[in-house]
Parts: structure tokens; C-alpha cells; sequence
């Protein structure tokens, strides 16, 4: 049994079938990426995955566990976590308030305590911080946690949301378009942060990205999509030569 | 300029960071507690309603400012909490646990109106609550037999502990401990994880709930908080009113207490304060005026309203944050002279806004 599997997902919006008749599985510690046109479908696989879409047909297996029905929230609280293509910060937030945020599915406190401040959520609020101040280091953020996330630059806002991804302690990372944005130097940092992510924390990603010296950078497998049809998966060099991957990109 | 510099993760979470802060909020209590030895009676009661209004004024504010759902129906919960407490008292529940069952009531029935806000945004979350308000006011206005209806409902005399809180200055002290225990309740949520799923929910929803916030959770706990704080807000305002009538908690009175949000600095607590001083003061000043208006001016029906909207709109239009963050910028202003620049406060447009998914 694989650590994550999609399994025949489909869905369809009106006539236009977005992600059509989709498997694949990922192993542990694997970085897997999805590559593919524009408009392929690749977003609305991670929004299919995240519980943002419904599924028309097909299920979605993490762990063992089917997780195609569960309520958005749920699905972060088993161990998955994502980044967005546009950025989805808390932008009149702090950076340190969205990283904490990451934190939101580990909270221990109740309404209660927390009105009346108790020593318990104090407790509870250094060890998270403890948590955040980690991924800060891990990320080289220091130099950014007072900021408002709407005086960052947008290389930095990037960074900041992978911080909060990485905050929940995912089990699974969906990085939605990673480099994006980003210059040729961010993004040499981006690749270097995925293999960290991947060889010292030892987290599962599956990513969508365009860039494709990225992609062959940190990636162990591809899949190419194309009108939401899986066309070809294998190591980075094959599927960047397979025929009908070259036909998507270029056409006849 | 002051700069921080942390050695503890404490100073993140206290609620002071600067001793200075410490320094001034300490000037602030003793002259809170020493007012009604320098104040004469009518500022002791200005400060009273504003102290008293400032709750309910907050109440809407953890909602429209940090959870970022707008209601026009919070006069509602002004009136639950006001008729409830009127009518405990006169059952004989003794005050401070009548104040508490009003608040609680009155976020049980937010909770219950919460919930069309989970599937409702913006303009149509204000027009659902705008209709509660109405209905509430109808049926106080209906239920004779409990409200007294039209006739309106005398409220009791205040007793705590067997203590006749009978003159201004004794109720303002009541005012005066109740406001700043909301206050440091509301601080203390918003310092802690529900605090920061609200702001959450406010900037990116989508982003919430993929961080694992129950959406439908915790903005139902936004309105009962809400609804809760406000509600108690009311209670003090039944006696300091001493008789309600249902026309008191109309559609004007949701809209005065989001025009003390707007005008007050939305998204902050300081800002609940201000926004009720500002309510108070202005009808004052706008009767100061008349005198000296033109008589075909000043006799004008609605003058009141139309500066009210005045001020509202050009709020937003030049300054979003309202008097808090007018305050905030003259504080830096003061904190850096003489390197103030005009372009410090700038507000950049921003193109980094995602579409969104639903």
C-alpha cells in the first residue's frame, strides 16, 4: 500500500472534464512532481486533494486512509499541508502571527482558558512559538517576523507561506507552483529548501511547477498532464523527452 | 524611537511589550479609579456611557474587525441583553449574575443567528442580520406580558452585595470594572489560537481552513462571542437608560455602533474606545453647531444622520483605520521627529490577491 494514492479522481465543471480519470501513488520520503500545460488541471488536483473541489468520481487515499470526503479542515489535521500558486497569507497579519497560525491544528486550549488567559495557554503559546522559531531558522526568516505580510516582497511572501505549511508538521506537502514569481536566485534557494525538506525533515511533497531545471533538480518522479489526462510518468529526463509530453508543450 | 529587544518569548505574549506601555496604561487605571474625585457629575456620566457603549462597540468589533463578518443587526443583542437583564432583576436575580445570563443569552441567540453567516458574505450577511434586528425589535415591541411592550419596561434600581449603586459615580465604577474586564477578555482571545483563526477567517478563508480552522466552528463562536460581549453591553445600558422602550434598539442603533467600528479604527481593540467616544461626543458637538447655523439649516430632520454619513464615508475614503490609526500615525510621528515622511504611510496597491476559488 502506498503512503498516498489518487485513485481514478475525476472532476468535471459543466461539460469541461478538469482532471479526467487521474492515478497515481506516491511513496514516503518521495518528492513527486506534476507538470503540464497551462489549464491542464494540476491546481485543481491539489484543490481536489485539499477538499477545496468535490470529487466527481474517484477517491483519494493518504496513508490507507480514504480521505476523499472529509471536510477541508480534517484533511490538514491527518498530516496534509499545501502552499498556494497566488499566495493565500493572512496579509494584515504579522508573518509570526500566520506561522503561528500554522499551528492552529496542534492547539490544546480551550475558549475558556484562553479568555481568562490561563498559565496553561501560555504554556501552550511558548511551545508553539518554540515550534515556529524552528522553521524560521530553517528558512532564514529572522530578519521578518514583525513584518505586515503586505510589506513583504513577494519572493519573501513565498517563503513565508512554505514556513506556514511547514509549521503544521505535515506528514504530505502540496507546494502549488513553488518558484513562481521567484527569481533565477530565490529560486536556487527554493530548490535547495525542497531537498532539505524532503532529506532532513523527511516530508512527502508533491508539487506542480513549471520550471523545469527545478523540477529535474529535486524531483525522484514526474507526471504529465495534459486536458486532465495523465501522458506520461517516470524520472524527470524521460518525461521531459517522452513524444507526447513534447506534443503538449509545442504541438505537432 | 524605541526598539525591542527580546530575550523571551514572554514579551511576544505579554500584553505590554514596552515598560513605557506598562507606564501609561497604569496612568490610565489611576485616573479611571481617582475620576469621580476631579470629574464633576456630568463628565462622570459621559465617561460612564462611553465606558458602557465601548463594550458593545467591541462586541462588533471582534466580529467585523477580526473575523470580518459585517452585521447590521448587533442593536438586536444590545436590546436582548438590555431586556434580559431589566427582566432578571426584576425576577431577583442578584446583578453581576444576572449581567452574565444576559451575556450568555444573548450569545446563545448569536450563535443561532451565526449560523446563515456560514454560508453568507459581505453585503448579504448584513442584510440577513439587518432583518434580525427588525425582528427583534418586533418582538419586543409583541411580547407584552414580558417586555411591557410599547409602554417600555422600568428598569430596577442597581443593588450589588446589598450596596444601592444609586448615585453616577458608584455606577461608574460598575461600568468602568465590567468594561475592563471585556476588554481584557477580548485581548486575551485575541492573543491566543481562536484569536488568530478569527483574523484568519477575515483575511483568507481558503487559507483557513486549509491551516485546519473549522470554518463553520469558529465562526459561529465569532457571533456568540460577539453577541455575548455586546449583549453585556446592553445590561449596562439598562441602567444607565433606567427604562427601555423597543424603539431604542433599531436599525439606528446597529448602525451607530458600526459607524463606531468604522469611524473608531476597524481591526482594533483601542479603536472600540474611540469609536464610542466619537459617538458620544459627536451629537453634542453637531447641538453645539446648530447655534450657529443658518435657521433653514439647523432645523433640518435628519442633520444628525447625514453627518454621521458624512464622517463615514470620508473615513473610509482617507483614513481606513479610522482615529486609532490617525493616533498610531501621530504616536510615530512623535516617536521619530524630526524623519517623518509623508510616504511612510503610503498605501501601496497591491496585485499579489489571488482569485477566488469559490
Amino acid at each position: 500500500m502506498s503512503f498516498f494514492a489518487v485513485e481514478n479522481l475525476s472532476v468535471r465543471f459543466g461539460g469541461i472534464r478538469a482532471v479526467d480519470d487521474v492515478s497515481f501513488a506516491v511513496e514516503q520520503g518521495e518528492v513527486f512532481t506534476i507538470i503540464g500545460p497551462n489549464g491542464a488541471g494540476k491546481t485543481t488536483i491539489f484543490n481536489l486533494i485539499s477538499r477545496i473541489y468535490e470529487p466527481t468520481g474517484g477517491r483519494i487515499l493518504f496513508q490507507g486512509v480514504d480521505i476523499t470526503h472529509l471536510p477541508a479542515h480534517a484533511v490538514t489535521q491527518r498530516g496534509i499541508a499545501r502552499t498556494f500558486q497566488n499566495i493565500e497569507l493572512f496579509a494584515n497579519a504579522t508573518v509570526l502571527q500566520n506561522l503561528l497560525l500554522g499551528r492552529h491544528t496542534h492547539r490544546s486550549t480551550t475558549l475558556f482558558e484562553e479568555v481568562l488567559f490561563l498559565p496553561s495557554v501560555r504554556r501552550a503559546e511558548r511551545a508553539h512559538r518554540r515550534k515556529v522559531e524552528e522553521v524560521i531558522d530553517f528558512l532564514d526568516l529572522q530578519a521578518h517576523r514583525d513584518s505586515l505580510i503586505a510589506g513583504l516582497p513577494y519572493g519573501v511572501r513565498k517563503v513565508v507561506e512554505l514556513a506556514r505549511a511547514l509549521c503544521t508538521e505535515p506528514k504530505l506537502l502540496l507546494l502549488d507552483e513553488p518558484s513562481s514569481g521567484l527569481n533565477v536566485e530565490e529560486t536556487e534557494d527554493m530548490v535547495f529548501w525542497i531537498r532539505d525538506i524532503k532529506r532532513l525533515l523527511g516530508i512527502t511533497v508533491i508539487m506542480v511547477e513549471h520550471d523545469m531545471s527545478l523540477v529535474s533538480k529535486v524531483s525522484d518522479r514526474v507526471l504529465a498532464l495534459n486536458y486532465g489526462k495523465p501522458i506520461a510518468l517516470g524520472a524527470p529526463g524521460e518525461v521531459q523527452r517522452h513524444p507526447e509530453v513534447v506534443r503538449a508543450y509545442l504541438g505537432e | 524611537m524605541r526598539f525591542l529587544f527580546r530575550t523571551d518569548y514572554n514579551q511576544d505574549i505579554d500584553l505590554f511589550q514596552f515598560r513605557l506601555d506598562r507606564f501609561w496604561y497604569g496612568m490610565l487605571f489611576a485616573s479611571l479609579a481617582t475620576a469621580p474625585l476631579w470629574l464633576d457629575d456630568y463628565w462622570i456620566s459621559q465617561v460612564t456611557y462611553v465606558a458602557g457603549f465601548s463594550i458593545s462597540v467591541l462586541g462588533l468589533m471582534l466580529l467585523a474587525g477580526f473575523t470580518g463578518q459585517v452585521s447590521l443587526g448587533h442593536a438586536a443583542f444590545v436590546g436582548i441583553g438590555a431586556y434580559a437583564e431589566a427582566i432578571l432583576m426584576q425576577r431577583g436575580v442578584p446583578f453581576p449574575i444576572s449581567l452574565i445570563l444576559a451575556g450568555v443569552l444573548s450569545g446563545l441567540i448569536g450563535a443561532v443567528i451565526g449560523l446563515p453567516a456560514l454560508r453568507l458574505v459581505g453585503i448579504y450577511l448584513a442584510i440577513a442580520t439587518f432583518a434580525f434586528v427588525i425582528i427583534v425589535q418586533e418582538v419586543l415591541t409583541r411580547w407584552e406580558s414580558l417586555t411591557g411592550g410599547n409602554n417600555g419596561l422600568r428598569v430596577p434600581e442597581l443593588t450589588l452585595f446589598g450596596l444601592a449603586i444609586d448615585q453616577d459615580w458608584k455606577f461608574y465604577y460598575v461600568t468602568i470594572v465590567v468594561a475592563v474586564l471585556c476588554f481584557l477578555g477580548v485581548v486575551n482571545v485575541l492573543r491566543s489560537p481562536t484569536g488568530r483563526a478569527f483574523i484568519a477567517i477575515r483575511d483568507s478563508e481558503i487559507a483557513a481552513q486549509s491551516l485546519g480552522v473549522h470554518l463553520a466552528r469558529y465562526k459561529t463562536m465569532a457571533f456568540a462571542l460577539s453577541a455575548a460581549i455586546t449583549g453585556i453591553g446592553g445590561g449596562l445600558f439598562a441602567h444607565k437608560a433606567g427604562y427601555l422602550s423597543p424603539e431604542s434598539f433599531g436599525l439606528i442603533g446597529s448602525i451607530n455602533l458600526l459607524v463606531a467600528v468604522l469611524v473608531g479604527g476597524i481591526g482594533s481593540v483601542h479603536g472600540a474606545v474611540f469609536g464610542a467616544a466619537f459617538i458620544a461626543v459627536l451629537p453634542q458637538i453637531i447641538a453645539l453647531l446648530k447655534d450657529l447655523l443658518p435657521d433653514a439649516l439647523a432645523h433640518q430632520p435628519g442633520l444628525e444622520a447625514g453627518v454621521f454619513g458624512l464622517i463615514l464615508v470620508l473615513t473610509i475614503l482617507f483614513e481606513p483605520l479610522g482615529i486609532y490609526g490617525r493616533y498610531r500615525k501621530l504616536l510615530f510621528y512623535v516617536s521619530i521627529f524630526p524623519l517623518y515622511k509623508r510616504a511612510t504611510f503610503k498605501r501601496q496597491k497591491s496585485y499579489t490577491r489571488t482569485e477566488r476559488v469559490h
